[in-house]
């Protein structure tokens, strides 16, 4: 296996694994906000806010590993997108900013300003928005190449069909996965009327997030021919992906094994993500920068590669106990620690 | 404006403004869990609930400061791609290891830090809830251990070749080793757990002045101004081996800091003062043979001054006032903690005087602006290089329009949350006083 593929699907495992925590976390606010609305705030709040309080700067991190991953695998990437994400990126720090005071000032602060709740669920949206866009970017088409370095045609990219259907995908995949994970997490601290009332949600966000998912292939068949025909090839992924879907969507509905529906649907992810991905190889940035143009030296690939697997022989342990302490403590969860 | 007009003046107040922000709440970030750590063990071995307590409530204002730090530390990762993307392509080559290990030191931080902070009442024993700080403090040192090693690297380049423009013979741990990183790595250390320990001893002064008289806030002064003093005193001795440094490897920055423009023996150290356009000094401070100590350890050994290198790559002027700040603040929070220790042990009363006590005040903060004034020194100090030698800060900015306004709208989140921060903060302790606090934990001696 080269370097560049042991690298990519490091970095593409992270990315997967924080769309999946991101997407918990960025859903979860939303509802937390919505139901300050419509005054369930009684119901889902409490729920809500013990899973988030201990992980959220977990979530975090899964990012800065991506992009700082993908910096010492790929240093080229740092040039061409460095140069055009100037805005997008910096917007999404600002709300990242948001997101991450509010933890800090709400949860060990004060109890509860109803508005800085309601401009962090509207983070949790804006954000998978802005970050969706650079995987837009890198379908090529928006980005040109002249004497002063890589160039971002912004009007192109806002006027994509495209780039709208993603941004699209990200926001109710993002409400779908919450909205799953939540139900399980709630009816696992016995509070039946929260679970109640996430499952509605889930069911809600179901269809509009695969046909969504369906819309975008569709729009890169005229976007990107050639991707669209390596995504072709992988059709059997999709399948067992819409599978899994298809079966977490059952459960859920016959209000039985939420934890198994939850394990589905990062089966249906992980399946459409990987799929995603390999379709995409070997471009980073298309047509300018492939995997092959990008990637570092030999020496600084394996000292990348054994710190990777050192972090993660400390990390794994790390994390088990967290999980253990919160996420599967039936004590923790039901409140009663 | 030049602000928005020059994308690469634009890149550097960005930057500027970033890190100096930015580097407030890492500093606390790194020097508070060994604090935390050391009131808690105090603590437990003394069975005395006062530096439990302690401990509680410093973890409880240090999670505030985490999180503005993992917020603009996460920015200032971003921005160094955004605004340096030609340098982060080169430095990817070769510095990227550290970079990337410091990422694991902060996830296997943030792990424990969030169970040990909800855990208080979990374990039986409490030396097990103790246990848990100990990666907390370890992963933050080692996160300042990674970061400052890439700073070094800007410094002191090496583990790499460029033959033809093409990098050759890349060694990532030579890279990280480089001859800046063992003294940068220690000053950065020392000084935020020399940061730390009076910034606590500032909050512990202030309220004895406010009228608290309890013991709990004696006891903490006490302690914090302790463990100042050994790090003030470790970071001036690690402050003359980085004098040593600069001289060996990087002498136009120590030249630069100490407006040394000719080569001579028997250097003189000068502090202050104003220079005029004949390369003179007025008004300064003059330490005879100081300067050749600092640099040499002998008092007639030869300083290379600036006029040996070309204009071009001369730092700016200002770097000496710099310098200037951070050596008198330190050497001043000594004297300070010096004399409250004597004091202490001798009995003089005028350490428990208010006048003493508002100069332990003042302290806290002198201690942070030293910290920026060391950062803001080494910075200039190396223009106009962003890799000294290799690369200048010109050829690694970015060409892209609007630096210049996200100038502004960075400098508006940071003043948010900046003023989020003391606002939450101040509540946090203000609803929760401490005698009320040490009532409800049932064990209040005093």
């Amino acid at each position: 296996m080269s370097y560049e593929l042991i690298g990519m699907v490091v970095l593409w495992t992270f990315l997967f694994g924080y769309v999946i925590v991101a997407s918990v976390d960025f859903g979860a606010g939303f509802f937390n906000a919505y139901s300050l609305i419509t005054g369930k705030q009684h119901i889902l709040t409490k729920v809500i806010q013990r899973y988030l309080s201990p992980v959220w700067e977990v979530t975090n991190v899964f990012l800065v590993f991506f992009f700082v991953g993908i910096i010492g695998f790929f240093p080229s990437t740092a040039y061409y997108y460095g140069s055009i994400l100037l805005i997008p990126v910096s917007i999404s720090i600002i709300l990242l900013a948001i997101r991450g005071s509010y933890y800090a000032f709400e949860t060990y602060g004060n109890k509860g300003h109803r508005g800085y709740a309601f401009m962090y669920g509207a983070t949790g949206l804006i954000l998978p928005a802005s970050l969706s866009v650079v995987l837009t970017i890198s379908e090529g088409g928006f980005v040109e190449m002249t004497d002063n370095g890589p160039f971002l045609d912004y009007w192109a990219l806002f006027s994509s069909p495209l780039t709208w259907s993603i941004v699209v995908l990200s926001v109710t995949a993002v409400l779908y996965i919450s909205a799953v994970f939540l139900t399980w997490y709630a009816n696992r601290a016995g509070d039946f009327e929260a679970t109640k009332v996430l499952r509605r949600y889930a069911l809600i966000w179901a269809l509009p997030t695969i046909v969504t998912a369906g819309g975008i292939v569709y729009e890169l068949r005229s976007h990107n021919p050639e991707h669209f025909e390596s995504l072709m090839n992988l059709w059997w992924m999709f399948a067992i992906s819409i599978v899994f879907f298809l079966f977490s969507v059952w459960f859920i509905w016959k209000k039985k094994n939420y934890g198994v529906a939850f394990i589905l649907l990062i089966g249906q992810f992980a399946f459409a993500f990987y799929a995603y991905g390999i379709s995409k190889y070997p471009y980073l940035l298309y047509p300018h920068l492939t995997v092959h143009d990008g990637v570092t030296n030999d020496a600084m690939a394996i000292s990348l590669i054994v710190a990777f697997v050192a972090g993660l022989l400390l990390l794994i342990p790390s994390l088990y106990l967290l999980m253990r302490l919160f996420l599967f403590d039936d004590k923790y969860v039901s409140g009663k620690k | 404006m030049l602000l928005f007009e020059d994308p690469v003046f634009s890149s550097r107040m960005l930057t500027l403004l970033t890190l100096t922000f930015h580097v407030i709440f890492a500093t606390l970030g790194v020097g508070l869990p060994l604090m935390i750590m050391i009131a808690q063990w105090v603590g437990i071995k003394k069975n005395d609930l006062h530096y439990i307590m302690m401990a509680r409530r410093w973890a409880r204002g240090f999670v505030v400061l985490v999180a503005v730090g993992v917020v603009t530390g996460t920015a200032i990762g971003l921005q160094l791609a955004l605004l340096w993307p030609n340098f982060m392509e080169l430095a990817g080559h070769v510095i990227a290891l550290p970079l990337f290990m410091e990422v694991f030191a902060f996830f296997f931080e943030a792990i424990f830090l969030g169970i040990y902070l909800y855990t208080w009442d979990r374990f039986e024993n409490q030396r097990k809830h103790l246990l848990l700080l100990v990666p907390v403090a370890v992963g933050a040192t080692m996160s300042a251990f990674f970061i400052t090693t890439v700073n070094g690297f800007m410094n002191a380049p090496a583990g790499f070749n460029i033959v033809d423009g093409q990098m050759t013979g890349v060694s990532p741990i030579e890279a990280m080793f480089n001859v800046a990183t063992p003294t940068k790595v220690a000053h950065v250390i020392s000084t935020a757990f020399m940061t730390a320990a009076f910034v606590l001893a500032a909050i512990a002064a202030y309220r004895l002045i406010r009228g608290s008289n309890h013991v709990y806030h004696k006891k903490a002064l006490h302690m914090t101004m302790k463990l100042g003093l050994i790090f003030a005193v470790a970071t001036a001795i690690i402050g003359d081996f980085s004098g040593k440094y600069l001289a060996e490897h990087q002498p136009e920055k120590l030249a630069a800091a100490e407006w040394h423009f000719e080569t001579e023996e028997e250097a003189p150290l000068i502090l202050w003062g104003v220079l005029d356009d004949d390369q003179k000094v007025r008004y300064g401070i003059e330490i005879p043979y100081a300067l050749s100590i600092l640099a040499h350890n002998d008092p007639s050994a030869e300083v290379i001054g600036l006029n040996e290198f070309p204009e071009e790559e001369h730092p700016p002027m200002f770097v000496h006032y710099l310098f200037d700040i951070m050596i008198t603040i330190g050497m001043w929070m000594i004297v300070l903690s010096l004399a409250y220790w004597f004091a202490m042990r001798r009995g003089w009363n005028f350490v428990k005087k208010n006048w003493f006590r508002w100069l332990i005040v003042l302290g806290g903060p002198l201690s942070m602006l030293a910290i920026q004034a060391g950062w803001w020194m080494t910075e200039f100090g190396r223009q106009p290089w962003i890799l000294r030698g290799v690369m200048t800060v010109q050829e690694g900015a970015t060409q892209s329009d609007y630096v210049g306004h996200m100038f502004f709208v960075f400098a508006g989140l940071y003043l948010i949350l900046g003023i989020g921060v003391a606002v939450v903060l101040r509540k946090v302790f203000k609803n929760h006083p401490v005698e009320k606090e040490l009532a409800e934990q049932g064990g209040d001696q005093s």
